[in-house]
């Protein structure tokens, strides 16, 4: 009876031991204390943290347009270069709903990312939806948001299915704590969710290597459907997504925050979105606990005295103070290879 | 900025022991037991004169209800600011309000309990009254002789005899009693069939008792006399064994309500039964010092039955905080489990969750339909609502013609809880999928039978209810619960690969 328990159950001391950090203690030790009130609708509407975004000059996929009212809606491509790809987007909208993405525009139709083409009326239809509140929250009126296409690495092509991974960091305090990659998959429909079998993985913050991977919070060696090995994903250019991480936490002030980027093939970091309630499942996917990197974090700034570290001092001190895991966590990776 | 952690500490054990002190207040000082022990079951009955006041002079007499078989007058009393007030204890018991000068809408209170005790036979109060010889018109003689031939046949005494005659009166495919009732009221063509056959029988107004009910009217009832016992008939309802649901508001024939000096008046009733311990105390206290006392007994009835299930939603919150906190179970919107608990409450538990996940699969089914109209979210809801009336309805109907009628009164409260959780679940369904549907709703489930297992205890209900000091006792739980920062015990299952990777580790290095 215990034995079955503790097959399927961790003990809370050898949770403790790993250091891993709970919901309970999230909310009141890193939320309630660091992330005050009145700053989450700068997170929580994505207009809003995209001109943010803009002024603090943090690259984004650039803003086409924004439509706000039912007549708008009428001559929206009076907004859009001609012929190339956008994206529609809800401001107020949550897990990717109402999002449509074109890849192509000609003749006055469209072509959606599945390869699909639909008319104008169509894009019509879905602008004045989104803009009537169809996929807010709550149903409240919403603003439309087009922005230009990301285009994916091609170095990230065999990791994905479908979507663009995009990199979760979570910033404790204006540090970078934690990195994972999300990689869509056919389970999770495309999309970057790892609730909905999105693969996390984690990501060494000094080197920018993958050091573990999980799927449905369980690990995993390889992409299911491309069979890609996941332990050689290595993100290029990673020192700029740290920088680029860091310093939203200046823009937002928010002191426990998951700054969600991608890599586009052209212009390099971006930042997409920010959250103020990051999850806990970027423990899973590095196979390491969050609490005493907060903890070491914690000792590190209050060491600092004066005004705080500039973002490119916090970024090279998180590098240099969770690169010691490097070693283990390769061997680690390693290991579950050979047993497979 | 934030509130130190020995700040929360001191501020529950301050509640606690504010809330312990009141309870002891209310134990040691007005004398209400800890434990429910052996229970009486009490009637309240309040009873509302309404009228308009003509600026003059008004004079008001209310008859009054006394000891009958099968229940015992305990206490009353009124409530009527200026008026002066009078018990007058005659064969018939009634209540004077006088006052010199009043003006615009009135409303004077007499509330009374009353005690019930099936064991008690008193005396029958007051003589049969004569029997009248009855003339009938036309042909209404016939029926009324046919009718009485056939019940005369098949009874043995006069009892009987009333019995039969009023399963024959609330029969509606009897053509006789048809053309009765379509001269004459149901209790009047009783007592008329009854004087036909020399049985002493008269209508007298009482109440039939229903826990919670507001707004009543007296109905008629028909007394009928067999040597020195009597028994009340319900021509309309036609029960087999009416007396215990009856209370008599009158002893003898006669008006119920006299109004001088006034216009438009109305009498209405409310009612509520209560389980108390046998030593009955409480009652009696509980009206003298209703302010210090905090008493919920000191409110008017009607309020009363809404606090009886108010004063349990704190502690149906602190379930879904402590099964958040501690097993970090997902529900569907944070307090509705304890709104679902609360259907159970009125539905009970089986036929609730029985009726419940019928209804919001149906309901999720409807839904998907509707969502191809592309509506707006509070147009969808509305129809949503519209769609789940019509199912309880169906629901209703066919439980009821299947013989499953008892649990299935699905009053309006459930309902507007049942239409939020399809529309929530259904939202969830579109962002989530189909998955975290199940996950939330067996969650809001399983936390709502929590919820409800823990509010449907006797002595939960008797505790919130009599002593309201434990409610600060329940925030102090609350408060404490709130602060806890451990893990949850879903989490350890969650995490258990973090964990079970290091031993893999260690298990190959050894």
């Amino acid at each position: 009876m215990l034995a079955s328990l503790s097959k399927w159950f961790a003990s809370p001391g050898e949770l403790r031991r790993k250091g891993v950090l709970g919901m309970n203690e999230r909310n009141l030790s890193c939320i309630g204390q660091y992330n005050p009130r009145r700053l989450f609708p700068l997170v929580d509407d994505k207009l809003q943290t995209k001109l943010l975004a803009e002024d603090y000059q943090l690259a984004t996929p650039k803003l086409l347009a924004v439509l706000r009212s039912q007549i708008e809606v009428k001559n929206f491509e009076r907004y859009l270069p001609s012929g190339k790809g956008f994206a529609i987007k809800p401001a107020k909208g949550s897990g990717g709903k109402g999002i449509l993405v074109i890849q192509e525009a000609r003749d006055g139709r469209y072509r959606k990312a599945s390869g699909k083409w639909v008319s104008r009326q169509h894009l019509e239809r879905h602008l004045s939806n989104l803009i009537s509140g169809l996929y807010s929250l709550g149903g409240n009126p919403d603003v439309a948001i087009i922005e230009s296409l990301i285009e994916s690495d091609p170095t990230f092509e065999n990791y994905t299915f479908e979507g663009v991974p995009d990199i979760r960091i979570v910033v404790y305090r204006g540090y970078p704590a934690m990195a994972m990659m999300r990689l869509s998959t056919h389970a999770s429909d495309g999309k970057a969710n790892l609730h909905q079998g999105a693969i996390g993985v984690g990501i060494d913050l000094a080197t920018g290597k993958a050091t573990n991977a999980v799927q449905f919070d369980r690990p995993v060696s390889f992409h299911p459907d491309t069979g890609q090995a996941l332990n050689e994903l290595e993100i290029g250019d990673w020192r700029s997504m740290l920088l680029l991480a860091s310093r939203c936490y200046d823009m937002t002030g928010l002191g426990y925050l998951g700054a969600d980027l991608v890599l586009d093939a052209n212009q390099g970091a971006l930042l997409l979105e920010l959250n103020a309630r990051p999850g806990l499942a970027i423990q899973l996917a590095n196979g390491v606990g969050l609490a005493p990197r907060l903890k070491q974090l914690d000792l590190w700034s209050q060491r600092i005295k004066g005004p705080e570290q500039p973002s490119e001092d916090r970024v090279a001190a998180a590098q240099q103070l969770f690169s010691t895991e490097l070693a283990s966590t390769d061997i680690c990776m390693d290991k579950v290879h050979h047993v497979e | 900025m934030k509130a130190p952690r020995s700040t929360l500490l001191w501020t529950a054990l301050l509640l606690i022991s504010l809330g312990l002190l009141h309870t002891s207040w209310r134990h040691l000082v007005h004398e209400v037991p800890l434990l429910p022990g052996s229970q009486v079951e009490y009637w309240d009955i309040e009873a509302r004169v309404e009228l308009q006041a003509q600026g003059e002079e008004v004079e008001v007499i209310l008859a009054l209800p006394q000891s009958q078989p099968g229940f015992l007058l305990q206490s009353e009393h009124t409530a009527s600011p200026g008026y002066g007030v009078n018990f007058v204890e005659e064969e018939f018991r009634r209540l004077e309000w006088s006052i010199r000068e009043a003006e615009g809408v009135q409303w004077l209170y007499y509330r009374t309990q009353f005690q019930v005790d099936p064991k008690r036979h008193l005396p029958a109060v007051g003589q049969p009254p004569d029997v009248r010889s009855q003339s009938w018109e036309g042909p209404l003689e016939t029926a009324a002789a046919q009718l009485l031939r056939r019940s005369w046949q098949e009874s043995a005494n006069n009892f009987s005899l009333a019995q039969s005659l009023t399963r024959r009166l609330s029969d509606a495919s009897n053509e006789n009693a048809g053309l009765l009732l379509n001269e004459l009221s149901g209790s009047e063509a009783l007592v008329r069939l009854l004087n036909e056959a020399e049985v002493p029988a008269r209508i007298l107004y009482g109440l039939r008792l229903e826990d919670g009910r507001r707004n009543q009217r007296l109905q008629p009832l028909v007394q009928v006399f067999q040597d020195e016992e009597w028994r009340l008939y319900d021509p309309v309802q036609a029960l087999e064994e009416p007396a215990q649901n009856y209370l008599l508001w009158q002893q003898a024939a006669g008006p119920i309500l006299e109004v001088m000096g006034g216009q438009d008046s109305q009498v209405r009733f409310s009612m509520l039964s209560s389980q108390e311990p046998a030593s009955g105390s409480v009652h009696a206290l509980a009206i003298g010092d209703a302010l210090l006392n905090l008493s919920i007994h000191s409110l008017p009835l009607a309020e009363q039955a809404v606090f009886r299930t108010l004063m349990l939603l704190p502690l149906g919150a602190l379930v879904v905080v402590a099964l958040r906190v501690f097993v970090g179970l997902k529900t569907s919107g944070t307090f509705m489990p304890v709104l679902i608990a609360l259907a159970f409450l009125e539905m009970s538990l089986l036929p609730g969750v029985t009726t419940f996940l019928i209804i919001v699969a149906a309901g999720l089914i409807l839904r998907q339909l509707l969502a191809y109209l592309n509506l707006l979210l509070v147009a969808r809801v509305a129809a949503v609502i519209v769609c789940v009336i019509g199912l309880i309805a169906l629901m209703s109907v066919v439980s009821f013609h299947a013989g499953i009628s008892e649990g299935m009164q699905v009053t309006l409260f459930p309902m507007i809880i049942l239409a939020w959780t399809i529309e929530r679940m259904s939202i969830l369904w579109e962002e989530e999928g189909a998955k975290e549907v199940f996950v939330q709703g067996a969650g809001s489930l399983i936390t709502a039978i929590a919820a409800f297992l823990v509010m449907d205890q006797l002595w939960v209900r008797y505790w919130l209810f009599n002593f309201p000091g434990l409610q600060l006792v329940v925030m102090a739980m609350i408060l404490i619960v709130g602060s806890y920062t451990g893990y949850r015990l879903l989490e350890l299952w969650r995490f258990k690969p973090l964990v079970a990777q290091e031993k893999q580790d260690q298990n190959n290095a050894g």
